[in-house]
């Protein structure tokens, strides 16, 4: 029995086409990040921070702690009295620097 | 698929909308995957609504897990890629736990530790600006040769105070006297994950507005004449002042990578509940075939499908789904954390913090994370679509098809 060709677009083909560029795009963002990481230029902010030594990111401005992690002392989130809570919205997502845990002391 | 579909097509006289098995033999293996297919895509839009929304939510999700592990990814890399300038050795002076003024004398002190290569003291701290409600971090920069009432303002500062080179900035000093000082440079945008709330400004004028003796400095940084005796030097420090608190680069490095860590396990956790929401959906879906579509399978094997073919088709269904979904839900996520500022994220990151910078990280993929998102999403989807599939093929058309 004669088989009956699809009409054209056949689904197959438009599935396999979307695919197929969904793929592509994938691998151009390998692609990508490999070409950026090499040609992004660092120098500006690299000589800022062996100008300033800087040691953090400014990325959360809301409290010393959370803009400084690696420079604050165990005590500063709770600075307010004793058993005083953390009550920045940053400090909830950021841990204790791990050379202010137990574990490091311990190493 | 509808029983009468296929019965009508074979009963009709115009040919068969199903290939048959002989026609399946006949065919290269291309040609008969595409055939497999187009059957799959038919059966996909016969319920339409039901596969888009399933397609939608699993792109959603998709997008916001390969969002979290991107932007995590990225700011570890920038993290690493910055900071690996940082000081080799930052010492503070500690009293009852809290970060205090170090005395200028331990500056010589620390110059005489075997192994300290030079060390100097570095001016810096945090001022409340009342008029916007926002933290600025203030730090003195000898190199810059700035002058008393000078200062350098970072993008982000200049942004949200609306001010630019020439005009004047009024800090309130710790006396309670206004220092207007004049703004003669704006740090460069693209540094603004350095330095958007920076305010350089003189040593001297650093002293005036805090009201700080002459011989005292925020903290010191040293550098270190073999950077593979650096945790050494540390030691000593602490020995020599037992008040001092030595913080290494090693350190900053792996604060800022456990900062990322915990960052995305901490959004992963919050969205575990909506992937087990997706997972019972999708189980539910995939697994639970109707008695429609066990009558579907049944009349397949009856005009001649092989058990293989249909595990073949039921694979093309769960690999077209699966992987349109990882794939789109990837994409978004890229363009949205590289390309878009992740701005998704900016209420999470931001905190109560006001200034907040604006900044463009550059692109970095962990193959493995990424194979690992794949696996997680796509296999359990694939596998939850075949077993049920495979349990209806190996049962008998005749039972298959009475339900």
């Amino acid at each position: 029995m004669p088989l009956r060709r699809f009409p054209h677009p056949r689904k197959a083909n438009a599935a396999l086409t979307l695919l197929a560029t969904l793929s592509l795009l994938f691998g151009l963002t390998l692609a990508d990040s490999a070409w950026r990481a090499r040609s992004t230029n660092r120098a500006a902010d690299r000589a800022l921070v062996r100008e300033l030594g800087l040691t953090d990111l400014s990325l959360f401005t809301e409290a010393r702690y959370t803009r400084h992690p690696t420079q604050a002392d165990r005590h500063s989130p709770f600075q307010d009295h004793p058993a005083a809570l953390d009550h920045f919205p940053s400090g909830a997502l950021l841990p204790p620097p791990p050379g202010l845990t137990l574990y490091s002391h311990e190493e | 698929m509808p029983v009468g579909l296929v019965f009508r097509d074979c009963d009709t006289v115009s040919p068969p909308l199903l290939p048959t098995a002989a026609d399946f033999a006949m065919r290269p293996l291309l040609e008969r995957q595409k055939y497999l297919i187009d059957y799959t895509l038919a059966a996909l839009f016969r319920r339409k609504t039901r596969n888009l929304g399933l397609l939608l939510v699993y792109t959603l999700l998709v997008f916001l897990f390969a969002s979290v592990l991107l932007l995590s990814q990225g700011l570890r890399r920038e993290a690493a890629l910055l900071l690996q300038d940082a000081p080799e050795v930052v010492v503070q002076k500690l009293i009852a736990g809290r970060h205090d003024p170090l005395p200028a004398a331990w500056l010589d002190t620390l110059r005489r530790i075997r192994g300290v290569g030079s060390a100097r003291g570095r001016l810096w701290g945090y001022y409340y600006d009342p008029a916007v409600k926002a933290n600025y971090t203030l730090m003195a920069a000898p190199e810059r040769g700035l002058a008393a009432d000078e200062i350098i303002v970072g993008a982000a500062l200049a942004r949200i105070r609306q001010i630019g080179v020439g005009d004047y900035l009024s800090l309130r000093a710790t006396d309670g006297r206004p220092l207007p000082m004049k703004i003669i440079g704006i740090l460069d945008s693209a540094s603004e994950l350095l330095g958007a709330d920076l305010l350089l400004l003189s040593e001297t004028g650093f002293r005036q507005l805090f009201q700080l003796p002459p011989a005292v400095y925020t903290d010191a940084v040293l550098t270190v004449r073999n950077p593979r005796e650096a945790s050494t030097v540390a030691n000593k420090i602490a020995l020599a002042l037992p008040a001092s608190r030595p913080i290494l680069r090693a350190e900053i490095l792996r604060t800022y990578d456990a900062v990322f860590h915990w960052r995305e396990g901490m959004t992963f956790v919050a969205l575990g509940s909506l992937l087990l929401a997706f997972l019972i959906l999708a189980w539910d879906k995939a697994a639970g075939l109707s008695a429609e579509e066990k009558r579907e399978i049944g009349i397949l094997k009856a005009i001649g499908w092989e058990t293989g073919d249909i595990l073949r088709m039921k694979l093309w269904e769960g690999t077209l789904l699966s992987l349109t979904a990882f794939l789109a839900g990837y994409l978004l996520a890229w363009w949205q954390v590289f390309y878009g500022g992740a701005r998704l994220f900016a209420p999470v990151l931001k905190g109560w913090a006001v200034l907040y910078p604006d900044f463009r990280l550059t692109p970095a993929v962990d193959l493995q994370q990424v194979l690992v998102l794949l696996a997680v999403t796509v296999l359990p989807y694939i596998v939850a679509t075949l077993i049920p599939g495979w349990r209806a093929a190996i049962s008998d058309p005749d039972a298959a098809m009475r339900g």
